[in-house]
């Protein structure tokens, strides 16, 4: 499962207003870190799918939330959870890191 | 039972891969799942590496190492190394996704990382406007203010590039004059947007959320200063990535793996390392790339010899558990 694209005009109905806890992958196709946890995360979104979500937002096609949410540095993975950032991560990590990271919403 | 696992994805473990797949040793490198590539996956144009008059992009240099290795039957596993026991004559290499591999040697190509700085604040406020990556973080500071701290060619690199977004880069530096080579100084002294701040050290990084300000202090005569940035660079070196192999390799005193005069032999036979991991001073692509093709062949004689003297591991691939 590749996790699908949301945009600003996206964000709040698929993210902020979701019943399930959102992971929001900022990215860009320019970030060789990015790349390399893409698939990593669609494993997680994959074996998980029944308790979490997992988007992606391009922070170059949508600079505003990258700033609303005070990206500096990509991959950043926020959980948003009743509309707002519940967990933040930085930086892309191996598979078991991730989930150690992500063990409340995995369980 | 494998020939020989290499373990690090940088030019010294591709370059050790192409020798050692067309030595028909049939190579496993394990890759690390998010750093596949090494450091050079975090750069921009590299200029001095033979072969591309015209330079060519880091990441792209690196898919063609891979490529060339894979064409040869190198095999790349994305995946991280989490322990290694190196002692007999098979060693065991553990991994992060729980697969165990077993090899007659090993080739250690586990480059460096980035130094910190190591004062308080930096930790907290990293992702927050403090970065090592100005190739990946650099967008996010367009028309800011920012610092860079270091004195070497990736702090001049980084400097120049990220001037490229920033509206005004700071580069804060320990001492009178830089460690970069000419023509990478060159090139930051002409930019109008770098300015120097020489012999200052950053003590202190300010901001609650967000970087909003450096304190720096003198090298010269320990006054201290604010300096208001939005974001900060690290880029004053790397330290050798040593530690899975600690209490099982001998280090030398700058903190790299020790091995035997020009060679890749450490102190355990068949175990071989090569690249920035073996190198203090030099560093570079090309030196890692020569460094790794020095392991490879030192492996395959190493692998000769056992050949030659019959082998001891008839057997050992009946080994319980899960083995790769
Ligand atoms: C910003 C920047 C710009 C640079 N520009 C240039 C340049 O223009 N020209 C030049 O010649 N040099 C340049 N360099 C230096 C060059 O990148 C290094 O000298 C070179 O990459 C060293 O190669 P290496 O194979 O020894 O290590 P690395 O490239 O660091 O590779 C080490 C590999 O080991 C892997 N690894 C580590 N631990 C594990 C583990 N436990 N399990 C699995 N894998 C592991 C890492 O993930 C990585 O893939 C630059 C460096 C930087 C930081």
């Amino acid at each position: 499962m590749t996790a699908r694209d949301v945009t600003e005009q996206t964000f709040e109905a698929e993210v902020l207003k979701s019943e399930k806890p959102v992971l929001v992958d900022f990215w860009a196709a320019w970030c060789g870190p990015c790349r390399m946890v893409s698939p990593i995360l669609d494993e997680i979104a994959t074996e998980n799918s029944d308790k979490i979500d997992i988007v992606k937002v391009n922070v170059d096609e949508n600079p505003n939330l990258a700033m609303q949410y005070q990206i500096t540095s990509i991959p950043a993975m926020k959980v948003f959870k009743a509309g707002e950032v519940s967990t933040s991560i930085v930086g892309a990590k191996p598979k078991p890191a991730l989930e150690a990271d992500l063990a409340a919403y995995l369980s | 039972m494998h020939n020989v696992i290499i373990i690090g994805s940088g030019p010294a473990g591709y370059t050790a891969a192409i020798y050692a797949a067309r030595a028909e040793l049939e190579p496993i490198v394990i890759a690390s799942s998010v750093e596949a590539g090494g450091e050079l996956m975090n750069t921009t144009d590299v200029e001095n590496f033979p072969g591309f008059p015209e330079g060519i992009l880091g990441p792209d240099l690196m898919g063609k190492m891979q490529a060339q290795a894979e064409r040869f039957g190198a095999k790349v596993v994305y995946d991280d190394v989490d322990s290694v026991d190196l002692g007999g004559p098979v060693k065991t290499v553990k991994t992060m996704l729980g697969d165990t591999y077993e090899a007659r040697s090993v080739i250690i190509a586990t480059g460096s990382a980035y130094r910190k700085i190591g004062i308080p604040d930096e930790e907290r406020l990293s992702g927050r406007g403090v970065s090592w990556c100005a190739t990946c973080d650099g967008f996010f500071f367009k028309g800011k203010t920012i610092a860079v701290v270091g004195g070497g060619d990736s702090a001049m690199e980084e400097s120049t590039f990220l001037t490229r977004f920033a509206e005004k880069v700071y580069v804060v530096h320990r001492r009178d004059s830089l460690r970069a080579s000419k023509i990478m100084q060159e090139r930051a002294f002409s930019n109008p947007k770098i300015e120097f701040v020489w012999n200052n050290e950053v003590v202190g990084i300010d901001g609650e959320n967000a970087v909003t300000g450096l304190t720096l202090r003198s090298t010269l005569d320990g006054s201290e200063s604010t300096l208001d940035v939005q974001g900060l660079f690290v880029s004053i070196g790397n330290d050798p990535r040593t530690h899975l192999v600690h209490g099982q390799l001998d280090l030398t005193a700058e903190g790299t793996i020790a091995v035997e005069g020009r060679s890749s032999k450490t102190n355990i036979p068949g175990v071989f390392a090569a690249g920035d991991v073996i190198d203090p001073t030099y560093r570079q692509a090309a030196t890692a790339a020569g460094s790794g093709t020095v392991a490879a062949l030192d492996a395959e004689h190493y692998l000769a010899s056992l050949a030659e003297a019959g082998e001891p591991d008839a057997g050992a691939d009946q080994l319980a558990g899960h083995v790769a």
